[in-house]
């Protein structure tokens, strides 16, 4: 394994603060399409499936089959909800863990079927509830990776909106991980960086700069391996364009990664995160 | 107002204090019940109260002693060293702060990992340390674990890892969180070769730390009174206005509620790895030196305590381990 410290130089350069805020704010808009507004574009058919089959279903994560481009494919992403009725009845796109035992309920049916894996991300993170503690928040977000991280089939994952912590990891263990120009993956969000470090959360677009949440960014560090383009000004001003793009790039990664052999991607998927980290020796 | 609910990782990540928990008189002082101890003492109570059984936090080098038969420890990858990736700068630049950490730590990172024997058995050894800023999961917590793992699969000996973290390195940016997916991929690498791995949960092992590679044991074990959760009380008070109850995280809820197998008193804790060792490898069990029978779990560290009490000393030699005190 190689130790070379990677620099990231153009990390450094000034002016980031305002692009990173803006990044957090398109990421966050209210009009960005959601998993099921482009399920609905890019799919022929998709069936969704519910519950978690121990307790509960979990309405801010969609997971089902669909047929896409002439095969079927598993979906999973993050919901949020549009007007303050979905967006509680989607608890603002927070999963609990009946959401990520969803979520790897399909991953083993794709797995057992062999259909290829797509998950979308768009959370502000999982839900800090006491319920969801104590089903176990912790050990579903680490299994889901786990799961994902095993798999025998193709996985695609990209960032559709805000890629907010381990709540958006949960489902973003692939072969190929993809960002929307206007997406962000972070840590933590800005407002929660803020309120740590800076003790103050007003200090967010401070804190959004210095996390360097966007796609560029995150390409530059390894952390995803494309960006995806979208429609000019974002994904907000044209959802059938929008749709066009992701469902074009899913499909060459797809294409891609099923010629492939199984064994052998799972191999290159795990070393692809074993790479990833900056250190000095 | 969502963007005020996406607060996830969010536990002492730079290393202070919370609010909720005030630092005690002394750092030998019980917060639980007042008694005060020489440091003498505490070493050799394994840093538990002898009153009321209250665990203080052990450092990684402390942990190592108490865990490990006398001078069978050989740390690996100890060079490895932080890099700022993104120019981190919030009140201060984080390459300083790491330097801070080193200077009051005398460690490189968060967690020391190597080779070692418990019970006269070899094992890898991944320790986090707490006092060094808080224990976070940056990009050397991630690669140190990796190298532990890929050095269990090359010995074909079990993995053995000990939790304490208020979760990722907010620092290192995104590449903080993609350690936990670098962890899971590690455990992942040690299933496929069938070697076991036990994770021993302290407090606090919360956030990017509790949900990768510490959830993953084939057997988790966790200290009395440890907060083990995602999210911390204060996020889930603040966040969603909810009662959180007394016993919120703690060790004592998560077994009751099927997440962790047993609770151990650190006094018991380098018996049971042991024996857990021996089962988990499939050759002879582990003969526990002095220890009747399974320990109830909830409510027995005072009686636990008090039998372990009596045998301190005759099974931990703390202080000549191979170890730089």
């Amino acid at each position: 394994m190689t130790a070379t410290p990677r620099r990231f130089g153009f990390l450094r350069r000034g002016g980031a603060d305002a692009d990173s805020w803006h990044a957090v704010q398109l990421a966050r808009h209210q009009d960005r399409p959601y998993t099921l507004d482009y399920l609905s574009r890019i799919c022929d058919d998709f069936m969704e499936l519910h519950g978690d089959r121990a307790e509960a279903d979990d309405p801010a994560i969609v997971a089902g089959i669909g047929s896409y481009r002439g095969q079927s494919v598993a979906f999973v992403g993050h919901q949020k909800g549009r007007d303050l009725k979905e967006r509680t009845h989607r608890n603002f796109g927070m999963p609990r863990p009946e959401g990520y035992r969803k979520a790897m309920r399909v991953f083993q049916l794709a797995a057992r079927l062999n259909f290829p894996v797509v998950t979308l991300i768009d959370t502000p993170g999982a839900y800090p509830g006491v319920g969801a503690e104590q089903r176990g928040q912790s050990g579903a977000i680490a299994r889901s990776q786990l799961l994902l991280m095993g798999l025998r089939v193709p996985v695609v994952a990209c960032v559709i909106g805000e890629g907010s912590s381990g709540g958006a990891l949960a489902i973003g263990v692939a072969d190929r991980v993809l960002m929307q120009q206007h997406s962000i993956y972070t840590v933590i969000s800005a407002e929660g960086c803020a309120a740590i470090l800076w003790k103050d959360a007003g200090e967010a677009k401070r804190a959004a700069g210095a996390l360097r949440p966007t796609a560029e960014a995150c390409l530059e560090l390894g952390v995803v391996d494309a960006i995806v383009p979208e429609p000019s000004g974002g994904a907000h001003r044209d959802h059938g364009k929008a749709a066009e793009l992701l469902s074009d790039a899913i499909h060459a990664e797809l294409d891609v990664l099923q010629a492939i052999p199984p064994p052998e991607r799972r191999r290159l998927r795990r070393q692809k995160f074993e790479r990833m980290g900056a250190w000095e020796e | 107002m969502a963007e005020n609910i996406s607060v996830d990782i969010t536990r002492v990540s730079d290393g202070e204090p919370t609010p909720a928990e005030p630092a005690p008189r002394s750092r030998n002082t019980c917060p639980e019940c007042g008694s005060h101890y020489r440091e003498d003492e505490m070493v050799a109570n394994l840093r538990v109260c002898a009153r009321c059984g209250h665990h203080f936090p052990v450092t990684a080098r402390e942990r190592i002693v108490q865990l490990t038969d006398e001078g069978s420890w050989s740390e690996i990858a100890r060079n490895l060293r932080s890099s700022d990736p993104l120019g981190f700068v919030d009140s201060k630049p984080y390459p300083e702060r790491v330097e801070a950490a080193e200077q009051a730590t005398g460690l490189r990172d968060a967690v020391l990992v190597g080779e070692a024997s418990i019970g006269g058995q070899r094992v890898v050894l991944a320790v986090m340390d707490f006092t060094f800023l808080g224990g976070s999961m940056g990009s050397v917590v991630g690669e140190k674990f990796l190298r532990a793992t890929d050095l269990a699969v090359a010995e074909r000996v079990p993995m053995v890892s000990v939790a304490a973290s208020g979760g990722a390195r907010m620092q290192e940016g995104v590449l903080a969180l993609m350690q936990m997916a670098k962890t899971v991929a590690a455990v992942d690498t040690l299933r496929e070769a069938r070697q076991p791995y036990i994770s021993v949960l302290a407090h606090p092992t919360t956030g990017g730390v509790a949900a990768s590679f510490a959830a993953l044991g084939d057997v988790i074990i966790a200290e009395p009174g440890a907060l083990l959760s995602f999210s911390g009380p204060r996020v889930v008070k603040q966040t969603t206005r909810e009662d959180v109850p007394d016993d919120f995280g703690l060790a004592e809820s998560n077994y009751r509620h099927g997440h962790i197998d047993m609770i151990v008193p650190r006094p018991e804790l380098r018996d049971q790895l042991a024996r857990a060792i021996a089962l988990l490898s499939g050759g002879s069990p582990y003969r526990i030196p002095s220890l009747a029978g399974e320990i109830d779990p909830v409510g027995a560290v005072g009686r636990a305590l008090a039998d372990a009490r009596r045998r301190i000393g005759g099974i931990f030699r703390a202080g000549d381990n191979g170890i730089p005190s």
